[in-house]
């Protein structure tokens, strides 16, 4: 970070700089001035929420997405399958048992079991034949998805969150200020906030692992040196075995997510595959706090786009990423291998 | 190249070099409106000759310059909304109507330099980065032409867009676009093949096995990739100007995401290695597509499941034999030849 700094002196400046103002508009009472030309604040700060919420779901998806590529080299189109899948089975069990934490771990360890089967059926076949594995997990997907079809049909479905999350909850942020100086607070559900919790959570628990824990040396010096780490003992197939139902069954469980706060249908699988694509490379692939970074850029211009610029908003999003592509073709925290 | 001798007499033509089954199967061709029905002749050998020319433009970036590049479909849309915007529709608010000899160039133009632009994007990244940028430019354009309604029309797209009665000659009846469309098939085809031997596209397989060495050579390697993109843009545009007067419409579903899969699982299944495989995989495909439900129904399935037999059918060619059907039959054809004498080529 300092190091980021003593090298980019103006970069850091403009970006402190847009850090600062976004701050202040989040959480200072708007002038009228900006009112007029905005409109409410209300507005901006729901588009903002929404945003970093809506980031907070691709980052779950994409995450899991970078992780298995930043490390085997393996790209699994099929992964928005695996979202879907996820969101299906999670509606299936919270609907069975009536528990929406329950459906979780069951889709964790049903998902990551299908990964297993993947990883050890499929890529392992194929290593290091990007192109094979792209058409294997295209024609993979495109299976996958009509089975799903066949057994939930074209309706969406909507997994219901449970009573203790539902309903608004108030933040401390100014929403507006009363002519008669009342001031008003913002009101958000819940069950976003929690969302947003437990992708930071999520987030904060992959970086420890990834940076402090004897696993996350192993999967980090396999992304560094794949023959080298098996020379030297280390059984790695049983490595990649790992990650790669762990990203399986993250993708699984943002699918019950998904589900919660937008709704799950055909179609979603490759809209998620998509944004997690769109991510990563904004990001950089690989990078888990590249994905984060990705994620909050393409959530947050998703939806303030759609709030400010609603015909083109979805394609607002691709914009962001050939920018990316054409001034940093690695991603903004990707590095040159 | 120039190294090996030319073995072929002075005396001889070209024409006594192509093989026999060529000439054969030129023929077939010619003569296939007597052969087959109306129904088969349009939908599935006109269709399939149309979606060949399509992924016949991937083959080229895929076989000869190592870029899968899934934009395709989405040019030989541009094309297609290019031919409705300036040529003649059902929305007359929109349509321009000038002629067909300015209307179509322009079409193709337009589409050629959305794939160029497209190319100088892609070109910047390499294999698996290649298919996610055009995959992710692709699905732009899907949802830009599906929101925007000034010029494409949005959801709705155009309808009743048809070929301009030329000659007097209604275009869109089975026997005049099936000879249409195997017309620009068969020129598209040599087009590919003249070009994969002319110096350009030696060079571009070059930059395909080993692109620094090309650029230590003095070749510039960016432009020669570009320049790939362009002409396989023509060809996919001309291929989407034929499909919208096939269908006589476009919507932003002809290139939605399944659609561009589609344009993939074609060019693969059918083999990208020579320019004949993705008119193959898209006669296999067309076949599918057309006589799948049946099929199913006489299985007792629901037909609605034909997705499902060309996902399955794609998972096992990409999971077998990477280089598609063609590699197949080529593979079979040697395990045969290796099975013969090796002396007198009689089997043992």
């Amino acid at each position: 970070m300092r190091d980021f700094f003593r090298r980019r002196p103006i970069w850091s400046l403009i970006i402190a700089i847009a850090v600062a103002i976004v701050l202040w508009m989040i959480f200072a009472p708007w002038p009228p001035g900006l009112v007029d030309t905005l409109g409410r604040k209300r507005i901006f700060l729901n588009a903002v929420f929404g945003g970093v919420t809506l980031g907070a779901l691709y980052f779950l998806v994409a995450s899991g997405f970078t992780l298995i590529f930043g490390l085997m080299r393996n790209v699994n189109l099929a992964h928005g399958s695996l979202y879907l899948l996820g969101g299906y089975i999670g509606f299936e069990v919270s609907e069975a048992t009536g528990s929406w934490l329950f459906a979780f771990p069951v889709v964790f360890v049903v998902v990551a079991a299908l990964g297993l089967v993947l990883q050890n059926q499929v890529f392992r076949r194929m290593e290091g034949e990007e192109l094979r594995q792209t058409m294997v997990t295209i024609g993979l997907s495109v299976v996958i998805a009509d089975i799903m079809l066949w057994i939930w049909g074209g309706q969406s479905y909507t997994i219901l969150s449970p009573d203790w999350l539902s309903g608004p909850t108030t933040l401390p942020i100014i929403s507006s200020i009363k002519s008669s100086g009342e001031v008003v607070y913002l009101r958000y559900p819940a069950v976003r906030i929690a969302i947003l919790v437990a992708a930071i959570a999520i987030g904060i628990a992959m970086w420890l692992v990834l940076n402090k824990s004897r696993l996350g040396m192993l999967i980090r010096a396999g992304v560094d040196d794949r023959e080298m780490l098996a020379a030297s003992g280390v059984r790695i197939q049983y490595v990649f075995l790992a990650v790669f139902a762990f990203g399986a069954g993250l993708a699984g469980m943002a699918g019950i997510v998904g589900g919660t706060f937008q709704s799950l249908s055909p179609g979603e699988d490759t809209r998620f595959l998509l944004a997690s694509l769109v991510v990563v490379i904004v990001g950089g692939m690989g990078s888990i706090p590249g994905a984060a970074i990705g994620a909050l850029v393409i959530g947050l211009s998703e939806q303030i786009g759609l709030v400010y610029a609603p015909t083109y908003s979805v394609v607002f999003t691709f914009l962001i990423m050939a920018a990316v592509l054409a001034f940093r073709p690695q991603g903004l925290l990707g590095s040159v291998r | 190249m120039a190294l090996v001798e030319r073995t072929v007499p002075s005396g001889t033509t070209w024409i006594d070099r192509v093989p026999g089954i060529w000439w054969a199967i030129a023929l077939i061709l010619l003569i296939m409106p007597v052969i087959v029905n109306d129904f088969i002749l349009f939908q599935v050998f006109g269709w399939s000759l149309v979606l060949g020319m399509i992924a016949l433009s991937l083959m080229f970036l895929a076989g000869y310059g190592g870029m899968v590049s899934l934009i395709q479909m989405s040019v030989a849309a541009m094309g297609g909304y290019m031919v409705a915007i300036f040529g003649t529709s059902g929305v007359a608010a929109i349509s321009m109507e000038l002629p067909w000899w300015l209307y179509i160039p322009i079409a193709i133009i337009i589409a050629a330099a959305f794939g160029t632009l497209v190319g100088a994007l892609a070109v910047r990244t390499e294999g698996i980065y290649t298919i996610m940028i055009t995959l992710a430019i692709a699905s732009a354009f899907f949802y830009f032409a599906r929101q925007n309604y000034g010029i494409f029309n949005g959801y709705s797209g155009f309808n009743l867009v048809v070929p301009p009665p030329l000659f007097g000659v209604d275009w869109r009846q089975p026997v005049p676009f099936y000879y249409l469309a195997l017309g620009c098939a068969a020129l598209s085809y040599f087009a590919v093949v003249y070009v994969s031997r002319s110096p350009f596209g030696l060079a571009l397989q070059g930059v395909r096995d080993n692109p620094r060495r090309m650029a230590a050579l003095g070749f510039n390697v960016t432009a020669h990739r570009i320049a790939a993109y362009t002409f396989a843009s023509v060809i996919a545009a001309v291929g989407g100007i034929l499909l919208v007067w096939q269908n006589a419409q476009i919507s932003p579903g002809t290139a939605g995401i399944p659609a561009v899969i589609d344009i993939l699982v074609i060019a693969v299944v059918g083999g990208v290695r020579r320019p004949v495989g993705p008119f193959i995989g898209a006669l296999i495909y067309t076949v599918l597509r057309t006589f799948s439900s049946d099929i199913l129904t006489t299985f007792g399935l629901s037909g609605e499941r034909f997705k499902l037999l060309i996902g399955l059918g794609f998972l096992a060619v990409v999971f077998f034999s990477p280089d598609g059907v063609l590699g197949l039959w080529e593979r079979w054809r040697n395990r045969k030849n290796r099975d013969s004498d090796p002396l007198t080529g009689e089997p043992k």
